[in-house]
């Protein structure tokens, strides 16, 4: 009863839906950076929304199954395909005992979510099965696949409707520009006026060091701060302050010049000033941009934040009850 | 000291108590933070003390930020007149200074340093006006600390050295972060002390290496079974400058489960602390000694 890793792909690994509650110390909530695509691929193949699914990125593992099972891919446009033949992502296909699930190359999206009938079953470490790897902690062993691996799936999978679909209207995908819509605040007023607005004119680009960590962007103006005298314990670069803690979504800017948006394996905290945070409705979409991607922020108040947060919640909804 | 409120994002408050670095600051974002984790407000997530800040995660479907804003600002109200006295322990923690491997490290990344002639223990006895590194390492491990954040990365001690302002070490973080930092790395950055938890990214000034594992994610150290991260804000440490044959021998007791920190439960008032700092952390040394 098990998976094993002929090909791990680039930096596969387990998550659920997270561990929250260990921020304080320093210990992240994790889990799939695109929570709506983890729950969409569950959904597929029978599972509760939280079991625990394969997440890949930009280029996909390749799996000898030991078992019959169902699997469902969601998230980035990246083929699966069973002893090379072709399936449909958004859509639950049957694989059977000595198959081999692997991938076309990455067509758009970022991240793809591999569900399979049951979920992935690794110990629960605070409460969830995701994989911190700075942390060394949960997932498989603490880390990302590497070949040889074998996973092994829950009991109970199974009854399961094969070619279960997600309508691509109820699918959602980055513009382009990309657009991440961002409440100013926390250090803001360390910038000009001016600098602010150039932050939301400006089109970013996703750089290369972008993972589960943070995301960082450049291409848009330096900003210029405000003068200060530096607070003791701060630091003397204008854009240190004394560490402090981080929010999810939340975008520092060190030395003013390449924004860091932090992600699900963030750091707890840290001395680098912020000038906003990602709104928690944008915050999947960050885990599907590639880097180069155009990317702009977009300035919103709290009240079109939590309109988006409702907005998000009745979408899934909506795919929930796509079933019935 | 003003309190400064400011959302970040719909999911998080971020409070800052103060600007500055100060142990009044520390004390007052714990009180509030130990008073909202008492009144167990539905719909708070996580709450996250740091140095001289918090941070509450919420859910706004159950409670909004207005309301949960609101609930704050009562609670800091109350922090004003809280005693700041807490029931904590005083850790002793050793530290072999200039070991080979912090040392290996950082002459790795000497393009990313101030002083690329120098090492990180040489130049910050410097900018503080020490003579001598041995003075500096006195200066470091002779008076205790206080752990005011962990986090970063997982179990990673923010430490705030408990003497006045006028003998607070300060040193820079390196130009650009190094890409590699030994596990158990004695760091330094800004008016703080850390411990890496961890090896990986890192932009303090390294002085040397801990033997005492602080962060143990199989939970097989004996002292780690309970939990796998060691340290809480509130704890009190003290650093005892250990050579190579005592590193070399913890580190054999840590491998077979013989190793055990030397630990005693103290209670802390800022206040008292505040009127006498030498004396006060004389008897927080006989405590820590059983003498």
């Amino acid at each position: 009863m098990a998976i094993k890793v002929l090909a791990p792909g680039l930096a596969t690994s387990v998550q659920d839906l997270g561990r929250p509650g260990y921020y304080h110390l320093g210990i992240p909530i994790s889990g799939g950076m695109d929570r709506f695509s983890l729950r969409c691929a569950n959904m597929l193949v029978g599972n509760e929304e939280d079991a625990a699914v394969l997440e890949v990125v930009f280029m996909g593992p390749e799996l000898e199954f030991l078992q019959d099972t169902v699997v469902a891919v969601t998230g980035a446009e990246i083929t699966p395909k069973v002893d090379g033949g072709l399936q449909e992502t958004w859509k639950s296909f049957k694989i059977q005992k000595g198959q081999v699930l692997s991938f076309d190359y990455l067509k758009s999206g970022a991240r793809a979510y591999i569900a399979m009938s049951g979920g992935i079953d690794v110990p629960v470490v605070l409460g969830s099965r995701s994989t911190y790897s700075l942390g060394a902690l949960g997932g498989f062993q603490g880390r990302v696949l590497a070949a040889g691996d074998e996973l092994k799936l829950n009991d109970g999978g199974g009854n399961v409707a094969i070619g279960r679909s997600i309508a691509d209207t109820l699918r959602r995908q980055p513009g382009n520009p990309a657009q991440l819509r961002a409440l100013p605040g926390l250090y803001w007023h360390r910038i000009s006026e001016q600098s602010g607005k150039n932050f939301f004119d400006d089109i970013w680009k996703v750089a290369p060091e972008a993972d589960r960590i943070g995301y960082r962007f450049k291409g848009g103006q330096p900003l210029e701060f405000v003068d200060r005298e530096a607070p003791f314990g701060a630091g003397s670069d204008p854009s240190n302050i004394v560490d402090g803690c981080y929010p999810y979504g939340s975008i520092q800017v060190p030395g003013g010049t390449e924004p860091i948006v932090l992600h699900r394996d963030a750091v707890s905290g840290g001395g680098y000033f912020m000038v906003g945070t990602v709104i928690s409705a944008d915050m999947d979409l960050i885990g599907q941009l590639q880097p180069h991607t155009p990317t702009k922020f977009v300035e919103v108040d709290m009240e079109t934040a939590l309109k988006a947060r409702h907005d998000r919640a009745t979408q899934l909804n909506l795919v929930r009850h796509s079933f019935d | 000291m003003k309190t400064r409120y400011s959302f970040g994002g719909d999911e998080h408050i971020f409070v800052e108590v103060d600007e500055e670095m100060s142990l009044e600051a520390f004390f007052k974002s714990l009180s509030m933070t130990n008073a909202v984790r008492d009144s167990q407000i539905a719909g708070v997530a996580e709450i996250c003390p740091a140095n001289a800040s918090f941070q509450i995660k919420f859910d706004p479907d159950i409670i909004s930020p207005d309301a949960l804003l609101a609930k704050l600002k009562t609670i800091e109200d109350d922090a004003e007149h809280a005693d700041h006295i807490i029931k904590t322990r005083i850790v002793e923690v050793p530290v072999y200074y200039q070991d080979p491997w912090t040392h290996e490290t950082l002459m790795r990344f000497r393009e990313r340093h101030q002083d690329p002639n120098g090492t990180d223990l040489e130049y910050a006895a410097k900018i503080n006006g020490y003579d001598s590194v041995d003075a500096f390492i006195s200066a470091h491990s002779e008076q205790p600390w206080f752990v005011s954040m962990v986090g970063f990365v997982a179990g990673l001690p923010f430490m705030y050295q408990m003497v006045d302002r006028a003998r607070q070490i300060q040193v820079p973080k390196y130009l650009r972060p190094r890409t590699d930092t030994p596990k158990q790395t004695v760091g330094y950055g800004g008016c703080f002390s850390c411990i890496y938890s961890v090896r990986g990214a890192g932009g303090y000034q390294m002085f040397g290496i801990t033997p005492m594992p602080i962060y143990d994610p199989e939970q097989e150290i004996s002292y780690l079974k309970e939990f796998m991260v060691f340290f809480k804000p509130g704890d009190i440490v003290k650093f005892k400058p250990i050579d190579r044959p005592t590193y070399d021998q913890i580190l054999a007791d840590v491998e077979v489960g013989a190793f055990v920190p030397r630990i005693q439960s103290v209670t802390f008032s800022l206040s008292e602390f505040q009127s006498d700092i030498d004396g006060y952390n004389q008897k927080l040394m006989e405590a820590l000694n059983g003498n």
